[in-house]
């Protein structure tokens, strides 16, 4: 039984006042996911609750696995047979998917990972808001590696990063994380969903050479190498495996062939920031104080500049809406223009650090951190600036 | 209409709270074209413990979700009482089971026998919380009549539209004062 409906506007877009995690769901179907595996996990089970009753009516399948190891393993096969694909989880669950996320690193694999944070470490405290996974969703899985994670900060923004990282996730051939914490994910808000024709979907690019030119991973048309799914009826065969491995997909330990394949998937994501990285800025033009968040920190930072903009405190908000990579260039112009910097977050100080490192040297930088489980509010902010 | 309306609804779990907070949500952004933000906290309990449901209806974008001192209060439970009855503005409007909680008179507190008369006039005491939407909707103008049967009919098992339409009009028809 689901807790919310869908109606339409008077121009036949869907809307609804529904969940950030029902948003999420809503949104991965309107953006073509027909395949979701998971394990629920409060605070993200809606999403596996949605799918798995509205999978089947759009001729998806929704999988309950064993586990989050398997989950993650699951939407990486289902994706490689060309279908978009989404997982959904929390801590303790995307602990488990770490090394399947690797895999999907190393070998190009288009899917989306759900991470609703609730407060660790462990098992922590389960319907409890946290933002401690920020760094996790840089480095959990390990070698280098290139990831795009987003996050939103309302409702509405998580219905409209599901798509843009879907989008993401097809056209650069990359996993994509949301990064949602317990707040976003179970506030009601409004969405409107957009009409199929509005929406720009993005599908992965497929081969133009012939089946017996096929490589699993041509770098002759680009960064990002054709895709032919798994099972394909024309022939075109590949092979994909956790080792590094050369053009054919096949293992090697050539460094000739090993350092242009790691500059290469850095690269498609580095050389594209234009077009990956996405912030917001309100009143960074005359701002004394500077807040810096992401996730639904950013509406109580928008609260406490409301707020303190009355009493004369000139505050302004940066929102890190693309977390990774990180937005170096933002802030290096706002560190060099305003003096305070506050970083706002629901952990002990991690993004932080990349503020600033991204400042370098420019600004005050201080960190504002609440980890008890309980969300932050305007005045907690607003006793820091003074 | 003021710029923002803070409101809380508590009571214990089981009573329907969070369910006539989903309505109300859905009634004034859906149907009636405000901005809206629901949250909302309740125990690992299905009936009993404490529950509570907080919206800001707004006629523009709502930055921070939640209320600080509300508007508007409803209160179906001692506990919830005594742990909301201070957290309201001076203006603010409460609404008060009297039926189930002991209150002290003041301006703008409501007393409203609402379990009682679900039960007695209605005929069922799980209707409770849409008489209070009823009363709710009797004393401000924050949401319209039209839009919260509309989304409450929407949610409901069949079978029972015509209990929770009489139950919502009853709330919107009684007549209380604050007693002061």
């Amino acid at each position: 039984m689901l807790f919310y409906k869908l109606y339409k506007d008077k121009d036949g877009r869907k809307v609804g006042f529904v969940q950030g995690n029902e948003a999420c769901a809503e949104a991965a179907l309107a953006a073509g996911v027909r395949f979701f595996a998971g394990y629920p996990i409060t605070p993200s089970s809606e999403i596996a609750q949605v799918l798995a009753e509205k999978l089947p009516m759009y001729g998806g399948r929704f999988i309950q696995m064993e586990d989050e190891i398997a989950a993650m393993a699951a939407i990486i096969g289902a994706s490689m047979t060309g279908v978009k694909t989404l997982t959904a989880t929390s801590g303790p669950g995307f602990s488990l998917k770490q090394e399947n996320i690797g895999y999907a690193c190393m070998n190009e694999v288009p899917c989306l990972i759900v991470n609703v944070q609730r407060a660790g470490p462990s098992t922590g405290l389960p319907t409890q808001v946290s933002q401690g996974d920020v760094m996790q969703t840089r480095w959990g899985t390990h070698g280098d590696h290139p990831i795009v994670v987003y996050s939103p900060c309302s409702v509405e923004e998580t219905a409209e990063l599901t798509i843009t990282a879907i989008n993401t996730s097809e056209k650069y051939r990359t996993p994509v994380i949301l990064l949602m914490d317990e707040t976003v994910a179970h506030m009601r808000e409004k969405i409107t969903l957009p009409h199929e024709s509005e929406m720009k979907l993005f599908n992965r690019t497929r081969a133009t050479v012939e089946p017996s030119d096929f490589r699993s991973f041509d770098t002759r048309f680009g960064d990002v190498p054709p895709f032919e799914p798994y099972g394909n009826e024309k022939g075109y065969r590949f092979h994909i495996t956790g080792l590094n491995h050369d053009e054919n997909g096949f293992p090697t330990s050539r460094q000739d062939e090993v350092v242009p394949y790691m500059d290469r998937i850095h690269r498609k994501i580095y050389n594209n920031l234009d077009d990956i990285i996405k912030v917001k800025e309100w009143n960074t033009d005359d701002a004394d104080f500077l807040l810096i968040a992401f996730g639904t920190t950013v509406r109580t930072c928008l609260g406490a500049m409301e707020k303190g903009r009355k009493k004369g405190l000139k505050i302004g908000v940066l929102q890190l809406i693309t977390v990774w990579p990180f937005a170096d260039k933002v802030v290096a112009r706002l560190a060099k223009k305003i003096e305070n910097i506050f970083v706002v977050e629901l952990n002990m100080g991690q993004i932080i650090n990349e503020v600033s490192r991204a400042a370098a040297g420019h600004g005050k930088i201080k960190g504002i951190n609440k980890y008890d489980g309980v969300f932050i509010t305007p005045d907690e902010i607003l006793t820091h600036l003074k | 209409m003021k710029k923002v309306y803070e409101i809380r609804f508590s009571g214990s779990g089981g009573q329907g709270i969070i369910t006539a907070g989903m309505v109300l949500g859905e009634a004034a952004s859906v149907f009636d074209g405000k901005y809206v933000v629901q949250t909302q906290s309740y125990g690992p309990e299905a009936r009993g413990g404490a529950c509570k449901t907080e919206l800001m209806i707004a006629d523009e974008r709502v930055s921070y979700p939640k209320p600080e001192l509300a508007d508007i209060l409803l209160v179906m439970s001692q506990a919830s009482y005594d742990k909301y009855i201070d957290e309201v503005k001076e203006d603010a409007w409460v609404i008060v089971d009297s039926s189930t909680v002991k209150y002290k008179p003041a301006r703008g507190v409501f007393p409203v026998p609402i379990t009682k008369l679900a039960e007695e006039v209605v005929g069922n005491k799980v209707v409770a919380n849409v008489v209070a939407m009823g009363v709710l909707s009797s004393l401000t103008n924050i949401v319209s009549y039209e839009a919260l049967e509309r989304s409450l009919l929407n949610r409901i098992p069949r079978g029972t539209e015509e209990m929770n339409k009489k139950a919502l009009k009853l709330g919107k028809t009684l007549e209380f004062k604050d007693n002061v």
